[in-house]
């Protein structure tokens, strides 16, 4: 397609939808498809079909994530965007009745309150909004116009110097900017260069990828493909979890839509830039997310780490330079390129930029997505956005970064949320999921049940990794069954050190940040286990 | 250069080999290949058996060790058939904190599975998984691809009892 051609589709496209009066909006992703969001779809059409409504005057669609799936099944309806909520089939004809005035009110979902009106969403814009299935779609919300732009009127080290400038770094949770990572690959010798989307996303709790991947695909197509031509790759690999079918299947609708209408393969856009795009299932290792581990398993090999340097972007997938980021990462691209480096930039705190999307989980009220400015407090995050914990209980604790990161406890909640707070509560920003715990759950026990994780988890190539997570879990469960002495605590904490500084990977090095940080916060449940076993 | 040995035979006539030999083709017959290939095994006929690795080994030019060695990596791969049901209990930490592990313990005390183990009768194969990714569900089970969300011990009996064609009345 060329540049004119994807404008001329998407005014039609435009022009199509205008028509229409009234647009509702079925969650089909993977939170709301399990409580028969598909047969409200259907239930919806049918009666709009047997009031005699036609499709230019109330059109049913299937969209992604509408953020807040705790709530679910969601309909949400254009223009005016009132939301319904816990919907059944057999609530078709309340919901058509109620077209032109405020949903019942047993339906009714407030979408003022601050579980809304607080995100700002960028990567999640058209989240909700286009359907995921349709080329199209996407088109009309602008998508591809900036690959267009980027590929006939800007130079590789232009659009480098404007992801260098928007100060975007790395989301799957590590937190390198993103600017140096694509220069070091542009610069490196050697072709082909190789681009790859790690969608890996193995920390339990987390379905940010997930959910981008389900509701708006080709926004991360269109974020690989600038990220490709940036740096020079003509080949690319999508790896992503085989536990997602519903995030494959969108990922091939995209993929075969964005080929067939030549957004993919050579000559993109009339340019001489070709890119291929390959998926690749994973198997169920969580150390793939680790990006040697990852290579190596696209290589048709274990999922082992290896010491780096050289880095992947000097040496990657069969010896070629590689880039290798996250679905949220390529997911900001387009917007910073259609937006300017400088308006990401104005977003979020001096060194941490844009917006992070968040899964909230656990022990909370508003159970489900969202996407905040960084720099925002977890206290905002957890109370009002989250909406606290639920009635009767108390909050203890909230686990950022999963089985790399920590539990932070009630007297940090003012902590801002960016990368340099977050690991300075000797947490990590993660890739965004967000436990929360009541008073309900032993701090102790949460920290073996990361450990049972790393332990399952660790690929066995190093040993610090692969005996201390077992020991340091054999540690944790004497202290639970009461036959732990003052000596095991010492040797917990020494084991932590020990493991997190001589480890191969991040998965070592991070494991016994669940432990640490319990040890750090709630000591003194440590203290009681060991009095109640007299020891 | 020694040219390549030949491609070996299927280790059975059944016609779903081909789809396997297809997932190999499609990327040149590499190395490569072992994991894609591995995936369409086990789609196409439930389980990695041993033949089927001595086949995929074979159209690879890797050493059968090297096959078995990525097979028992990982955990998506079974070596054994499943049962005639499968269940799967999400173990993520959204799962684990709304009693995931409550969930395992009383299956196992009525039909007397661990995870990764099927029941006697070859009805109930037990497993568990990382996470689903669908947490506002949790806990979640999975039946036969039907997705349960946030269920409790009592319902999963019944689903169980419904699957095995015995409903209690």
């Amino acid at each position: 397609m060329s540049p004119d051609e994807i404008r001329g589709m998407a005014e039609r496209e435009r022009e199509h939808q205008a028509g229409r009066s009234c647009v509702l909006q079925v969650c089909t992703a993977a939170g709301c498809q399990p409580m028969q969001s598909v047969e409200i779809k259907t239930a919806l059409e049918a009666e709009a079909k047997a009031r005699g409504i036609g499709e230019h005057q109330c059109q049913v669609k299937s969209v992604g994530c509408l953020g807040l799936c705790g709530s679910g099944p969601l309909v949400r309806r254009e223009p005016d965007g009132a939301m319904y909520q816990r919907v059944t089939p057999g609530d078709a004809p309340a919901i058509l009745d109620s077209l032109g005035s405020a949903p019942p009110t047993h339906l009714f979902l407030d979408t003022r309150q601050p579980f809304f009106a607080r995100q700002t969403r960028i990567v999640t814009a058209n989240s909700g909004r286009i359907d995921p299935e349709r080329l199209e779609d996407y088109l009309a919300a602008g998508g591809y116009a900036t690959l267009a732009r980027v590929l006939t009127e800007m130079s590789p080290q232009e659009v480098i110097g404007e992801i260098t400038r928007s100060g975007l770094r790395g989301r799957g949770g590590g937190g390198y900017p993103t600017g140096l990572k694509w220069s070091t690959v542009a610069k490196s010798p050697g072709t082909p260069k190789t681009i790859i989307c790690n969608a890996d996303e193995g920390d339990p709790g987390a379905f940010m990828d997930r959910s981008v991947l389900e509701s708006d695909p080709h926004r991360m197509i269109e974020g690989m493909l600038i990220a490709a031509y940036a740096v020079g790759a003509s080949e690319g690999y999508i790896y992503i979890r085989a536990e997602y079918p519903l995030a494959i299947a969108r990922l091939k609708t995209a993929l075969r839509h964005a080929e067939r209408h030549g957004l993919l393969g050579n000559n993109i856009c009339g340019t001489r830039f070709n890119l291929r795009i390959e998926l690749r299932l994973g198997a169920g290792a969580f150390v793939c997310g680790e990006e040697t581990a990852l290579i190596a398993s696209i290589e048709g090999n274990r999922g082992t780490p290896r010491p780096r340097p050289p880095y992947p972007a000097e040496r990657g997938l069969f010896g070629h330079p590689t880039l290798i980021n996250n679905v949220e990462t390529y997911a900001n691209v387009p917007s910073i390129l259609e937006r300017g480096g400088e308006w990401f930039a104005g977003i979020g705190t001096e060194r941490s930029k844009g917006t992070k999307v968040f899964a909230l989980t656990g022990s909370i009220a508003n159970t489900g997505l969202i996407e905040v400015p960084m720099g925002i407090t977890l206290r905002d995050i957890v109370f009002e956005i989250g909406g606290g914990v639920p009635e009767g209980a108390r909050f203890k604790a909230v686990q950022t970064g999963g089985p790399s990161g920590g539990c932070i406890p009630e007297q940090y909640l003012n902590t801002p949320v960016d990368y340099e707070s977050l690991m300075s509560l000797g947490s990590i920003m993660g890739s965004g999921g967000m436990i929360i715990m009541d008073d309900s759950s032993s701090m102790i026990d949460v920290a073996r049940y990361f450990m049972e994780f790393c332990m399952t988890e660790s690929c066995g190539k190093c040993i610090p990794c692969r005996m201390g997570t077992v020991e340091m879990h054999e540690l944790l469960g004497r202290f639970l069954n009461g036959s732990a002495a003052k000596a095991d605590l010492d040797l917990l904490e020494d084991l932590c050190e020990m493991v997190k500084s001589t480890s191969l990977c991040g998965l070592g090095q991070s494991a016994p940040n669940p432990v640490l940080t319990t040890l750090r916060y709630f000591r003194p449940e440590y203290d009681a286990a060991l009095a109640a076993g007299g020891r | 250069m020694l040219p390549k040995p030949p491609l070996p035979d299927p280790p059975s006539d059944d016609k779903r080999w081909k789809i396997v030999a297809t997932s190999m083709r499609r990327l040149g017959n590499q190395p490569h290949a072992l994991i894609e290939a591995l995936h369409s095994l086990q789609q196409t006929f439930g389980f990695l058996d041993r033949p089927g690795l001595e086949y995929i080994a074979g159209t690879l030019h890797a050493p059968l060790s090297k096959v078995y060695g990525a097979a028992t990596f990982y955990h998506h791969f079974r070596l054994k058939p499943k049962g005639r049901h499968t269940c799967i209990v999400c173990t993520g930490t959204g799962c684990y904190i709304k009693g995931a592990n409550r969930l395992l313990d009383d299956i196992e005390k009525k039909h007397g599975v661990k995870p990764d183990q099927t029941s006697a009768d070859g009805e109930i194969s037990l497993l568990t998984a990382r996470c689903f990714g669908a947490c506002g569900l949790a806990p979640v089970v999975v039946l036969d691809e039907e997705v349960l969300a946030r269920v409790t011990s009592d319902d999963v009996e019944r689903k169980l009892a419904e699957v095995r064609g015995n409903v209690p009345r």
